[in-house]
This record gives C-alpha cells, sequence and structure tokens, in this order.
C-alpha cells in the first residue's frame, strides 16, 4: 500500500493507505477528524470541504494518496490557539448556521474565498459558494456572515 | 399576561447567538456516523433496481466469501427477528389498507430501493464491495407508477389486498352543491404537487450498541423523534421498552424525513442482537434518494365558487394523494393535515374534501416540511389568482373582500377549526409597503403596454397555517396513534444553575437557546446558566418530538409551566426559610421576598443549595428541586403572514428570476427574532425550490432518474434571492407564552407566491397555468403554446432563432 506524509491541522501524520481511499475517509476514519462531514457521494454538497494547501477543496474528489506532501487545514484546525477565525465569529453572530452540518465545508470554502477575493459583494459569495449546499439557512445569513469576516479581516490586516 | 410582558425585558423578544453553534462552528459536534465504537462492524444494505419483482431467489453466500465480511443476511434469514413489520402510527380510516411491511423484503420488492438483503463486514468499504456478491434472482412484474393508472386496479402493488386504493376520506360541512348551484362563477383546476427529495444534508445513519448479556440496546440514530423510535422499536424487535435506549446525537436537519421509523432501525438492532457486537449503517445520498421518504405527490383537483361581486361561497376538493410502495410512519396522515386548511384565511358557506390514498411503485412519501398544509395553501393561493382573473378583480383586493377580519376572531372556519387570532390587514399593509406594491404593478403595466421581452409578475400569497401540533383529542378524532403533549423538566442544581429536560429532538432550530431564554426569564436565572437536555431516551424520558412546528408551541409552553410550578414549590421553602407565611412570598426575577419586608429575602440559587442539604425542611416536604409538566394543548397556533413575490420572466427562453422576496409573518410572541428570521429565510427556500427547481421523476418503469444530487436539483446561493423579511406580532391566546410556531410558515407560504408570480407575468400572454417547477422549457412552453392558441407572434425577431 502507499505510504502518504500529510500536515492536518499542525500534526504531521504518516499512513499507509488504500489508493482508492478518499481524503475525507482519511480525515475522518483513520485520523478521527470528525469534524469534516460527508454529505453526498457526488461531490455536489462540500460538507466535506478543507483547505489544502491553501486551496480550497472538496475531500471527497481528493484522493489520500494526492494528499501525499500537502499542508491541509480542516475545521478542526481553523482556530488559532482557541481564538476563533473571523469565519468562526461571524458564522455565530450571523446566524449563519442551522442544523450546522454544512458548517465546516461552508467555513472552509469561504477560507479559500476570501483569500481569492478578501473583499467580495454579496453576488460573488453567493458565486464562489455556489458548490456548498445549505437545506437550512437559505444562504442570506452566510452571505453576510462571510462580509461580516471579510471586513474583520480586513480591518485585522490594515490595522 | 403581564408577567410575560415583565420576563420579556429580560431575555424573551431578544436577539441572543446560539449556544448551540460552538461545537458546529469547531467541528467539535457529534453526528451519528462519527461514532465509533470497539469492535463495531459496519452493515451495507442491498437495494432492489427493480421498481416490482419477485424474489426468486436471495443468495447470500458469495458475499460471506468476501474480504472482511462477517455475517450476510436475506430477507428470510432475518425474519424471525420481527415480532411485527414497520409501523404505520396513522390507520386514518377504519377500512385502511395497511400492507405488511417487513425491514427486509422476502418475496417481492415494490420499488426500486426497496431492502433485499444485508451484509455486514469489519468496514463500510468491505460491505459496499460485497453487496454486488449478493446473488438476486429477480423476477420482474409490472410495476404501475402513475396514480390515475394505479386507482384502475390493473396492475396491484400489493396483490393480496386486491386494490391499490389505501383509503377515502371525506369531510363535508355546509351545503356544498347550493353554494355551488347559486354561485355566478365557479373556476374549476387541477393543480400537480409534484413529488419531492427532503435533502436534510446529514444523510441518515444508525449505530447499535449492544449488551446481549443483559439484552440492553443503545441505537444512537439520526432522527427527529427518539421517542417514536423507541416504543416502535421496541415493538418491531420485541425488546422491552426499558432496555432500549434511543439517542438522537447532533442531527443534521430533518424537514420531516428524519420523522420517522426506518428499516436500518430494525436492521442494526437486529444484526446487533444477533452477532452481539456495535453496528453501524450509514446512508449514501443516492440511497437517501430511494430509501428516505419522499415528500408531496398530489393531485389535486380544485373548484372555487363565487358570487359576481368576488366573496366566495363554496369550495370543493378532489385530492389525490400517492402512499408510495408502503405506508411509512404517518404516510396516509399527510395529506389529512391539508384538510382543514384549503379554505385558507378566507370566510365562505360550504366546503368539500375527498382524499383518496393511492399505492404505486415508489418510494414511500410521508411529512415533508409542511406535510399537507404547503399543498392546501398552494391550492386555495392559487385558485384565489385564477378566480381574480377570471374576475377581472386585483388578487390582493379578491383577498381582502374574503378574508377573516381582525374583528372577526376567535372564527370558526368552514373546515371545521377555531382560529384563535390574527391579523392579516395589518401583515399585509406592512408587506405591501415594504415592497412597493403599487410600484411594481405600475412597472408592470408599462412593460406588458411596450411588449417587454422581460414581463414582471407579482404573486400573493397570504397563508395561515395550523401547527403546534396538536391537541391530543383533536389527533384522537383523527385516529392518529399518539397524542400530541409534550413534556418539561425544570432542575435546579445546588450550586444554582439550572437544567431543562426536554421532549423535543431539536436538529437546527437552535431550541437549546429559546427554551434557555424562556426558562431564564421564568426563573429569573441568567441565560448562560441553563443548559437545554435532550435527545436521549434515557435523559428526557417522556416527550413527544419535533415536526409540525410543535417545539416551541407546545414544548416551549411546557419548560414555561414546569418552571412556574418550579416556583411553586420553592415557594414553600423560601417561606420556610424566611420564616413568613407561603402567601406573603413574593417571587420577582430570581429572588423571593416577604411582602412588605424587602430585606427579608432570599435568591433562588441559594434556597436551592439549602434544599440540598435538607437540614431544614418545612415538615412533609421531600427536597426536591425540580418540576415536570406535560403540557397538552387546547388548540393549534395558526401562524399567518403576507408573501410577496416580483419575478421576471424572460419570454424567449422562459427563464424565471426573482426580483423581490418581502414577507411579513406573524408568529405570535417572538422568544428570539435571530432564530425566526433563520426559520423564514429557510422555509422560503425550500418553498420556492418546489417552485421552481425540485422534482423527483420516475420513468414508466419506476426508476428514480432524478436518483443522485446532480440529478435532481438542490438551490445553491446564487439561486436564491435576498429576502426582505418582517413581522407583526399577535400574541396566540391558546397558551400562556403567546407562540405560535414557524418551522413551516416560509415553506407553506412560499410555494403559491412563486408561481403566482411566474403566471401573473404572462397570464395577459394566454397562459393560465405552468406545472411546478416552473422550469425554463416550461414556461417557455407554456407562452409559445399561448402564443399559437391565440395566434399571437410573440417574438418575431426571435421565433427562428429559439427553435
Amino acid at each position: 500500500m502507499p505510504r502518504i506524509s500529510v500536515n492536518v491541522d499542525g500534526t504531521a501524520f504518516t499512513d499507509e493507505v488504500e489508493p482508492r481511499l478518499l481524503l475525507v475517509h482519511y480525515l475522518r476514519d483513520r485520523l478521527g477528524k470528525t469534524g469534516t462531514n460527508i454529505g453526498c457521494d457526488t461531490s455536489n454538497c462540500g460538507a466535506c470541504t478543507v483547505v489544502m494547501d491553501g486551496l480550497s477543496v472538496k475531500s471527497c474528489t481528493v484522493l489520500a494518496v494526492q494528499a501525499d506532501g500537502s499542508d491541509v487545514t480542516t475545521i478542526e484546525g481553523l482556530a488559532d490557539d482557541g481564538r476563533w477565525h473571523p469565519l468562526q465569529k461571524a458564522f455565530h453572530t450571523e446566524h449563519a448556521l442551522q442544523c450546522g452540518y454544512c458548517t465546516p465545508g461552508m467555513i472552509m470554502a469561504s477560507v479559500g474565498l476570501l483569500a481569492d477575493n478578501p473583499d467580495p459583494s454579496d453576488e460573488e459569495v453567493r458565486e464562489g459558494l455556489e458548490g456548498n449546499l445549505c437545506r437550512c439557512t437559505g444562504y442570506q445569513n452566510i452571505v453576510k456572515a462571510v462580509r461580516t469576516a471579510a471586513a474583520e479581516m480586513h480591518e485585522g490586516a490594515t490595522r | 399576561m403581564t408577567d410575560v410582558a415583565e420576563r420579556s425585558e429580560a431575555n424573551v423578544g431578544r436577539v441572543l447567538h446560539r449556544k448551540e453553534d460552538a461545537k458546529l462552528v469547531t467541528g467539535q459536534s457529534t453526528w451519528t456516523d462519527d461514532i465509533q465504537l470497539p469492535g463495531m462492524l459496519h452493515i451495507g444494505v442491498l437495494r432492489s433496481p427493480m421498481a416490482h419483482a419477485r424474489l426468486a431467489r436471495v443468495d447470500v453466500a458469495p458475499a460471506l466469501e468476501q474480504p472482511g465480511v462477517v455475517a450476510a443476511y436475506s430477507g428470510a434469514d432475518l425474519a424471525d427477528e420481527w415480532v411485527m413489520g414497520l409501523p404505520c402510527a396513522w390507520p386514518v380510516t377504519e377500512d385502511m389498507v395497511a400492507p405488511d411491511h417487513w425491514p427486509v423484503a422476502t418475496d417481492e420488492v415494490r420499488f426500486a430501493g426497496d431492502t433485499v438483503a444485508v451484509v455486514v463486514a469489519r468496514d463500510r468499504f468491505s460491505a459496499a464491495d460485497a453487496l454486488e456478491h449478493v446473488d438476486v434472482d429477480y423476477e420482474p412484474l409490472e410495476p404501475v407508477v402513475d396514480m390515475e393508472e394505479a386507482l384502475r386496479d390493473e396492475v396491484l402493488v400489493h396483490s393480496e389486498h386486491g386494490t391499490n386504493k389505501c383509503f377515502v376520506w371525506p369531510l363535508e360541512t355546509g351545503d356544498v352543491d347550493a353554494a355551488f348551484s347559486g354561485a355566478d362563477v365557479v373556476v374549476k383546476r387541477r393543480y400537480i404537487q409534484q413529488r419531492l427529495i427532503p435533502n436534510a444534508i446529514e444523510p441518515r445513519a444508525v449505530v447499535v450498541d449492544p449488551t446481549t448479556a443483559s439484552g440492553e440496546y443503545t441505537l444512537y440514530s439520526a432522527t427527529q423523534v427518539p421517542h417514536f423510535v423507541r416504543i416502535q422499536m421496541a415493538l418491531v424487535l420485541g425488546i422491552p421498552e426499558h432496555r432500549l435506549r434511543v439517542v438522537a446525537p447532533d442531527v443534521g436537519g430533518g424537514f420531516g424525513s428524519k420523522l420517522n421509523v426506518y428499516a436500518e432501525e430494525a436492521i442494526a438492532l437486529a444484526v446487533a442482537r444477533r452477532l452481539g457486537r456495535p453496528v453501524k449503517w450509514t446512508e449514501t445520498r443516492s440511497e437517501n434518494y430511494q430509501a428516505t421518504i419522499h415528500g408531496r405527490d398530489q393531485i389535486q383537483d380544485i373548484e372555487i365558487a363565487a358570487s359576481s361581486d368576488g366573496v366566495l361561497r363554496g369550495l370543493r376538493i378532489d385530492l389525490k394523494a400517492d402512499m408510495g410502495a408502503y405506508l411509512q410512519l404517518l404516510t396516509p396522515g399527510i395529506p389529512l393535515l391539508g384538510a382543514f386548511m384549503y379554505c385558507g384565511i378566507y370566510k365562505m358557506d360550504a366546503y368539500s374534501f375527498t382524499c383518496t390514498g393511492v399505492f404505486t411503485d415508489k418510494t414511500p412519501t410521508d411529512a415533508y416540511r409542511g406535510a399537507g398544509r404547503p399543498e392546501a395553501t398552494f391550492a386555495i393561493e392559487r385558485i384565489m389568482d385564477d378566480l381574480a382573473a377570471e374576475l377581472g378583480v386585483d388578487p390582493m383586493e379578491l383577498r381582502r373582500r374574503n378574508w377573516i377580519q381582525h374583528s372577526e376572531f376567535p372564527y370558526d372556519t368552514v373546515a371545521g377549526l377555531t382560529y384563535d387570532t390574527g391579523n392579516y390587514e395589518a401583515a399585509t399593509d406592512r408587506a405591501m409597503e415594504l415592497f412597493g406594491y403599487d410600484e411594481l404593478r405600475a412597472e408592470q403595466a408599462r412593460r406588458r403596454e411596450s411588449g417587454d421581452r422581460v414581463q414582471l409578475g407579482i404573486g400573493i400569497s397570504t397563508y395561515t397555517e395550523m401547527c403546534g401540533l396538536a391537541p391530543s383529542r383533536v389527533l384522537g378524532s383523527l385516529r392518529y396513534g399518539a397524542g400530541g403533549w409534550e413534556a418539561a423538566t425544570v432542575r435546579l442544581l445546588p450550586t444554582g444553575k439550572v437544567e431543562v429536560v426536554t421532549g423535543i429532538s431539536p436538529h437546527g432550530q437552535g431550541h437549546e437557546t429559546g427554551f434557555s431564554q424562556i426558562a431564564a426569564d421564568a426563573l429569573g436565572v441568567d441565560f448562560d446558566d441553563v443548559d437545554i437536555l435532550h435527545g436521549d431516551t434515557r435523559v428526557a424520558p417522556t416527550g413527544l418530538d419535533t415536526y409540525g412546528s410543535r417545539s416551541l408551541a407546545v414544548g416551549g409552553v411546557a419548560v414555561h409551566k414546569a418552571a412556574e410550578r418550579l416556583i411553586d414549590k420553592m415557594r414553600r421553602f423560601a417561606a420556610h426559610e424566611l420564616e413568613a407565611a407561603e402567601d406573603d412570598i413574593e417571587f420577582d426575577r430570581g429572588t423571593f421576598r416577604v411582602r412588605g419586608d424587602p430585606d427579608s429575602s432570599t435568591t433562588i440559587q441559594d434556597l436551592s443549595l439549602s434544599v440540598f442539604t435538607a437540614h431544614d425542611l418545612p415538615e412533609g416536604v421531600d427536597p426536591s428541586t425540580a418540576a415536570e409538566y406535560v403540557f397538552d394543548p387546547e388548540n393549534f397556533s395558526f401562524p399567518h403572514g403576507t408573501h410577496l413575490c416580483a419575478v421576471e420572466v424572460d419570454t424567449d427562453t422562459g427563464a424565471v428570476h426573482v426580483r423581490n422576496y418581502t414577507c411579513v409573518d406573524d408568529c405570535g410572541t417572538i422568544v428570539n427574532p435571530q432564530l425566526v428570521e433563520g426559520q423564514i429565510h429557510g422555509g422560503i427556500t425550500q418553498g420556492m425550490a418546489q417552485a421552481l427547481w425540485e422534482e423527483a421523476i420516475y420513468d414508466e418503469l419506476g426508476n428514480l432518474t432524478t436518483g443522485t444530487i446532480v440529478d435532481y436539483y438542490v438551490p445553491g446561493a446564487p439561486d436564491v434571492p435576498h429576502f426582505t423579511t418582517d413581522t407583526t406580532q399577535t400574541p396566540a391566546t391558546t397558551n400562556p407564552l403567546g407562540v405560535k410556531g414557524v418551522g413551516e410558515a416560509g415553506t407553506i407560504a412560499s410555494t403559491p407566491a412563486v408561481v403566482n408570480a411566474v403566471l401573473d407575468a404572462v397570464r395577459h400572454l394566454g397562459v393560465d397555468d405552468i406545472r411546478m417547477p416552473c422550469s425554463p422549457e416550461r414556461v417557455w412552453r407554456a407562452v409559445h403554446d399561448a402564443g399559437q392558441q391565440t395566434g399571437q407572434d410573440l417574438s418575431d425577431d426571435t421565433a427562428g432563432g429559439r427553435l
């Protein structure tokens, strides 16, 4: 079996994995990183989104072997020493989650979105999160939260 | 009621950010599929690829030889595990046909997705691989997919019953024939409620942890209804109820699809009992599309009678409701929840309703957000627009002429309900103002005048719904198999913190936050000092769970009442400690005082500690700092509101763009405005999805052709517009909090608002119906066909190009 070395949420792991193993199953079943969820089997829902080498990816479309040598951040590694990321805070204060199942993926996709476009319009947020489905919120508060977080991150960066 | 007003200064009525969120935004939640137990095995379920077939042979032996496989079972292998089949708890008529529904099929499969065999392996991948090695001989039988064809009884889903008719359920009030024969105008329509797939983003999952030596089982399930599951599984498996613990861990949405008792829960219990090992089953999304209930799927024939001045006289409904292949927990009752809502907010003399339940070879239907009420509301709100067009009056004006005036409440409707309160005028006036109704009508006229390629349509939905399910006696009269009460226990801990145990079972609504607000105000303690416990039958043994917008209106009221009962109990201890008569003890915001002696007081927290020590108690009083209340509502509650939608329809392409969606909802007293807004947003989106995007389609052989989330269009962020929302607050008079419930309102309201808008955009072109979802193709065809019929040439410049 292939051997991979992956850094996940700041910890280095080396494991032998089946070639067909998906990154999301590696994270969940092997590393116990159950913060990353699975919502579909066709790469549509985005619940499993993580950030890999700076880009948001659906971890069900990445084989674990493709993550060899990569740096992966999941929702569990997003807070900085217990301090929530501005997106985590904004999702909370803007009520951008209800059941919360899509939330880890939605937040990690938003991390990728804001890395590309630090000051998106409402439309740009909607387009940017097109690959992440939420059945509870109707998206309006998610859009609001991403823009609130963007503003906070901008403020933090220029301070 | 004054005490409620005082308390609302504190927590109720304010935005408090959710207690639930911390674990959810950090990935620390526990969904059922996250649970790993030592030695746990994984279950895979083999599903029929055929809609109707006889199982000539099911051979699991080849699967047993696959790597990692521990066990494999056919339906026959597991048959002696079941004391009874999967239950339907709502036999709506005495003579309802209720076919056997075994967790694993034994002789016949009756829909694509019906269970055929079970494989148990060391991991989920081995189980999935081994399923391909189960050897099944299917002898194809003719399927029946279409409801009207099924009613001819030429092809039978359950041949042993000799009919596909499940039940006929009638309701008639007033002199319907007189209402129709005396009417100046009668409008008759057929509306199709397409089949929908609920799509909670968390797929269902089940984990069973057995202790076979003592016969105890813990079942974890992604369910809305752990209490229902416990009772029904105890009966199906023959496990004594007190030996079965059901836990609903964090649950990722339900929308009715997890208000059920499913085959896989029974299968997991049976396998765990056989093997004495913990087991897990998690469905894939595509499996969810076949094996989790669907919603809607009704044919509505509706007739409305009115006088020439637009005053409604009568309404006739002939409803056909697709049950699918089997009855799930509440399948036959769902369309009947609409029976009482077809009259909407309107006054009329007479009403008749008949519902026929029909079996077909498709996935069973059951509750999907709104459950019966969205269908009814769609029908009445759409036909009001059709009637307005017939009469040539503004559709809002027609509604105003007929709705129940604010001064007329409480009002006994033609369908037999008593609406306690409502203020349709206030909600409508506010909504029209926010929407800019008159300006939009003016723009619409301009566009019509100029023959603009893009036409503007305005859709109205002045809905009400019955929720807060439900008064137990009413449920009894409808032959529902349970009551509608809800339980709460409020417990003061020695350090002054508070635990509230509720029988409702949240899965995204924010009940921990809302119920904390209620309890904190009632007890005069800090919001953060209250925890809400739920979703585990060992922690919250008494309850009837979450569905039908009941959690706040029944469960939240139970919390309030239990807190009041606890204060009464604590008052005795306070009187003893403060050496005063009980009648002289006043309670205000967490402090007991002796009337007229402000210095003589104790806090509820201090009192809790002294009762805990029990060193000095009043004679004959046990040292309990907990109180329970089981609240059975006297009536349903009736949220209402006015939803207005403006769409732009491109007559060349059929594309619909929602330009403005504005609504004003009245869900009574608001506990937390942010939670209400969230429910409205999500609810509107699901209703709009029925109007514009979603449809589960079967081919004539019974294959679900929209069988994955690729093929079934769940809207994403770019599809959904920005909503303008507001509320009015007309408190319910049937509960002490004045709350009504809001979980389903948006979904009930929005579907007709959107479809009415689409039709309004093109009605002047000769279009009077477009089936849902109003896809570009359907809209374009409707416009095109109408143009051909009326001889209009709508688009000289593009006609060649678009064909």
